[in-house]
């Protein structure tokens, strides 16, 4: 098999990607409800052709990667820019919008290509293969609703956006997906919500919109950031933007523009991937049928965010850098010590989600080798956190839909496939080494502390502090979860009678995430067993082992942002120490909340009430979400309610007021010209005709009709005449 | 006996006949007035044509005069018939369908 990427060829099999959950989203839409097993069958096998072209061209990056990269075998042009393409550079492209007045290759006319690089061709095939396993999941879970063809159809479109965001070429195309993808997220949360026979019909409404407005906060910020970008480097392109900011700031420096402009585009990371303070939506997605949030929380929908972020990483200025640091760090720890206190076993998933998105952000604002960590979480994330769900989903299915973990225990033996796929992929969330979590987050701490190591920055400590505490907090409640769900006494002798295993849908999807939990971090495709020497995904994005290139990643772009190379060498002195403290750091803390959770929830030896007993208020405080929902609720939502109320009486009194009154003057004035009307034209016009009127009758008494009165007047004229010739 | 005589018989019977047509209430009276002034008139001409002219043309308009008469005796008396079977009556101040 022909290995080598072609542009010419693989653009159209990449075209092909979008294009077949596309048309089976439409077939499903319009037909589904007619086609045996209302057409599920269609959409997972066009999901598994999906899947197989996405890893054929995953193995295409993967095999340019490792043949050498930009050492030799290629031309100049790619060592110099890395495994990066775009189709438009081999007239692989599609016109948009054409301004007027613009000539036909103005690049402020809009076109659309594909964009395929290391980064894309990995996301592309984690999205390829979480979307079809959530597919497969999905003929198990979701038998029986009621909306089953529409639910296949609005989860395949889910995956098109997200497909199609990762292949832009442009930011104007990664925003309409971004939007297809809010879209699709509102309807699937809110699938109950179209049920009218779930009990949980109003939590899904509230969930759904809450989930709509909450991203769409953010959605806006994007917007007008690359509105900003736009305007002042006339480009959409990625590659035009990075290679144009980066040569600006090169020659001008930092503008406070940029740092504006890039705070608004991290806005709508904060937005799509729950960060602080924009993450309220992400619990209530909870909403939406399980398969849904392993979508959300894997693959699609925070996955964007994320991603958002490694696109236009080139374009955010330092301070913005930091902020982003200081927000995932803070969102990283709150969402962690929040997930300590819920019972939903969703519900710990979902903030588990919150944090380790937290983890990602904070690693891309600290650069470098930062950058290719966090984008590296959000892989290994994406599987793990995926077969969390699916195996949170086969719990709750095996349990009759019970989701509070109080009322479950000693699912181990009657759902032993299940368990297992959930401890390992618990194991791999904690951070225990040789699972692909480790590695991803144990690079994410050594980022903090090499950027740490390199400058002395607030942004980065909080982050040195708060991510290692945040991890240790992970691998309790997580484990938490595991202890409370899987071992121990029956809680509730009903649920733990009835709990079955799942369907073998279900569990074959399971195994197979949990597989790429374990693997999906390292071993035979890595250097060595730790990664030291350069993993799969730094030879991926990068094209080579030196972190000091991150220019690889965008196509041979110069970037402004990120510290010298000597700091960010691996090899060198700081990053040596840097890595052994993080090596050490994350295996400890992952032991530690480990240790602690057993040592809680099964051995038994302190009793979590007593603890919550003497944490207090300090406890409920966590336990009601730090009172965010509470704060959004006073702030946001009642002076909206407040703002709307102001509007509607203005609106009642002052417009209305206004247009009454121009309302009212204009009858007076149309009654002023009825009178006149009235008055003096129907006067006139009356007079005329009475004046004729009565001209007539005079006139009229003249012609009597007598012939003899005639002849009378006639010979009287006649004499007059006469008389008047005789006299005259 | 001069022009002058013959004037005056001739303006008397005109002015009979106009007094007539005006005074009488009957139809056939006034066609008798419309008679009175056309011989007038033929009077004034065999008159003017004895003592001024010298041919025959003032007698030639007479006897015209008299045919045209007895003409419009004629359409007058068939109007005075359907006008009397449409009305009863052969006064012209009652032929009043034309008025309000």
């Amino acid at each position: 098999m022909d290995l080598t990427f072609h542009p010419e060829s693989d653009f159209k099999l990449l075209l092909a990607v979008p294009l077949i959950p596309l048309c089976g989203y439409l077939l499903q839409i319009f037909f589904g409800r007619f086609l045996p097993r209302k057409g599920d069958w269609l959409l997972t096998g066009g999901m598994f052709a999906t899947m197989c072209i996405t890893l054929y061209m995953f193995a295409k990056a993967m095999n340019h990667a490792y043949s050498g990269g930009g050492h030799g075998g290629h031309d100049e042009h790619e060592a110099l820019i890395g495994f990066f393409h775009e189709s438009r550079h081999t007239g692989f492209k599609w016109s948009w919008l054409f301004q007027t007045g613009e000539a036909p290759d103005s690049v402020r006319n809009l076109t659309i290509g594909l964009l395929y690089d290391g980064l894309g061709a990995a996301m592309l095939a984690v999205v390829g293969v979480v979307s079809f396993f959530v597919h497969l999941f999905s003929m198990g879970y979701m038998q029986g609703d009621r909306r089953y063809h529409i639910f296949f159809a609005n989860i395949s479109l889910f995956t098109v956006a997200m497909l199609g965001l990762v292949l832009s070429d442009n930011i104007v195309f990664l925003f309409i997906f971004w939007e297809i993808m809010g879209l699709m997220s509102y309807l699937l949360i809110g699938h109950l919500a179209q049920d009218p026979t779930s009990h949980r019909i109003n939590h899904a409404a509230r969930a759904c919109k809450k989930a709509f407005l909450t991203t769409r906060v953010g959605d806006v910020c994007l917007f007008i950031g690359f509105m900003m970008f736009f305007l002042h480097y006339e480009t959409f392109f990625f590659s035009e933007l990075w290679a144009q900011v980066n040569a600006d700031v090169a020659l001008n420096g930092w503008q406070s523009w940029h740092t504006t402009a890039g705070l608004f585009l991290f806005g709508g990371t904060v937005g799509k991937s729950a960060q602080f303070p924009l993450h309220i939506w992400l619990p209530d997605a909870m909403e939406g049928p399980t398969p849904v949030s392993a979508m959300i929380h894997a693959a699609t929908m925070v996955a964007a965010g994320v991603f958002l972020l490694g696109r236009l990483y080139p374009v955010l200025s330092p301070e913005v850098l930091g902020v982003v640091t200081v927000t995932g760090a803070t969102t990283a720890i709150f969402a962690a010590t929040i997930g300590m206190t819920v019972f939903d076993i969703k519900g710990v998933l979902a903030y588990s989600t919150i944090s380790q998105l937290g983890f990602m952000v904070a690693a891309i604002g600290c650069g470098g080798v930062g950058l290719v960590a966090g984008l590296w979480h959000m892989v290994t994330h994406a599987f793990f956190k995926a077969c969390l769900f699916l195996s949170a989903g086969s719990v709750i299915h095996g349990c009759h839909h019970e989701q509070d973990m109080r009322k479950m225990g000693g699912l181990r033996k009657k759902m032993p496939i299940t368990f297992a796929c959930m401890l390992i992929c618990t194991l791999a969330i904690s951070g225990v080494p040789l699972f692909s979590g480790f590695y991803s987050k144990d690079k994410i701490v050594m980022a903090s502390f090499l950027s740490l190591g390199h400058e002395f920055n607030g942004p980065a400590l909080w982050a040195s502090i708060a991510l290692p505490a945040a991890a240790a907090i992970t691998a309790f409640y997580m484990f938490r979860l595991i202890f409370m769900t899987f071992f121990g006494a029956p809680r509730d002798s009903h649920v733990h009678e009835h709990a079955h295993e799942s369907p073998w849908p279900m569990t074959v999807s399971l195994m197979g995430l949990a597989f790429l939990g374990i693997f999906g971090g390292h071993l035979w495709l890595n250097g060595d067993l730790l990664g030291a020497h350069g993993t799969w995904w730094e030879k991926l994005v990068m094209n080579e082992h030196n972190l000091a290139d991150l220019s690889k990643m965008y196509g041979g772009v110069e970037l402004q942002n990120t510290y010298g190379g000597a700091a960010m060498d691996p090899h060198g002195h700081v990053a040596h120490s840097a890595h052994i403290w993080a090596l050490g750091v994350s295996s400890f803390v992952a032991a530690l909340g480990i240790f602690a959770a057993w040592l809680i929830y099964h051995k038994k030896k302190i009793d979590p009430a007593r603890i919550t007993a003497r944490l207090g208020g300090l406890y409920t405080t966590v336990a009601n979400k730090y009172y965010i929902d509470e704060f959004v609720e006073i702030t946001v939502i009642k002076s909206s309610v407040v703002t709307a109320r102001f509007l509607r009486w203005f609106d009642e009194n002052i417009i209305d007021g206004c247009v009454l009154l121009v309302g009212r003057i204009n009858r007076t004035l149309g009654f002023i010209a009825a009178w006149f009307d009235k008055t003096f034209v129907d006067g006139l016009v009356n007079f005329l005709g009475t004046l004729s009127n009565a001209m007539g009758s005079a006139l009229r008494l003249l012609q009597t009709g007598r012939i003899q009165q005639y002849i009378s007047f006639a010979v009287a004229g006649g004499l007059l005449a006469a008389a008047w010739l005789i006299l005259s | 006996m001069g022009l002058g005589a013959y004037i005056a018989v001739s303006a008397a019977l005109f002015a009979l006949g106009v007094v007539a047509i005006v005074v009488r209430r009957n139809i056939l009276y006034v066609l008798f007035g419309i008679e009175m002034i056309l011989n007038a008139a033929n009077i004034n001409f065999v008159a003017f044509n004895r003592f001024n002219g010298d041919g025959l043309d003032g007698r030639m308009f007479a006897i015209f005069v008299i045919i045209l008469a007895a003409a419009e005796a004629a359409v007058a008396l068939a109007i005075v018939l359907n006008v009397y079977h449409l009305f009863n009556t052969t006064k012209p101040a009652e032929v009043d369908l034309l008025r309000e």
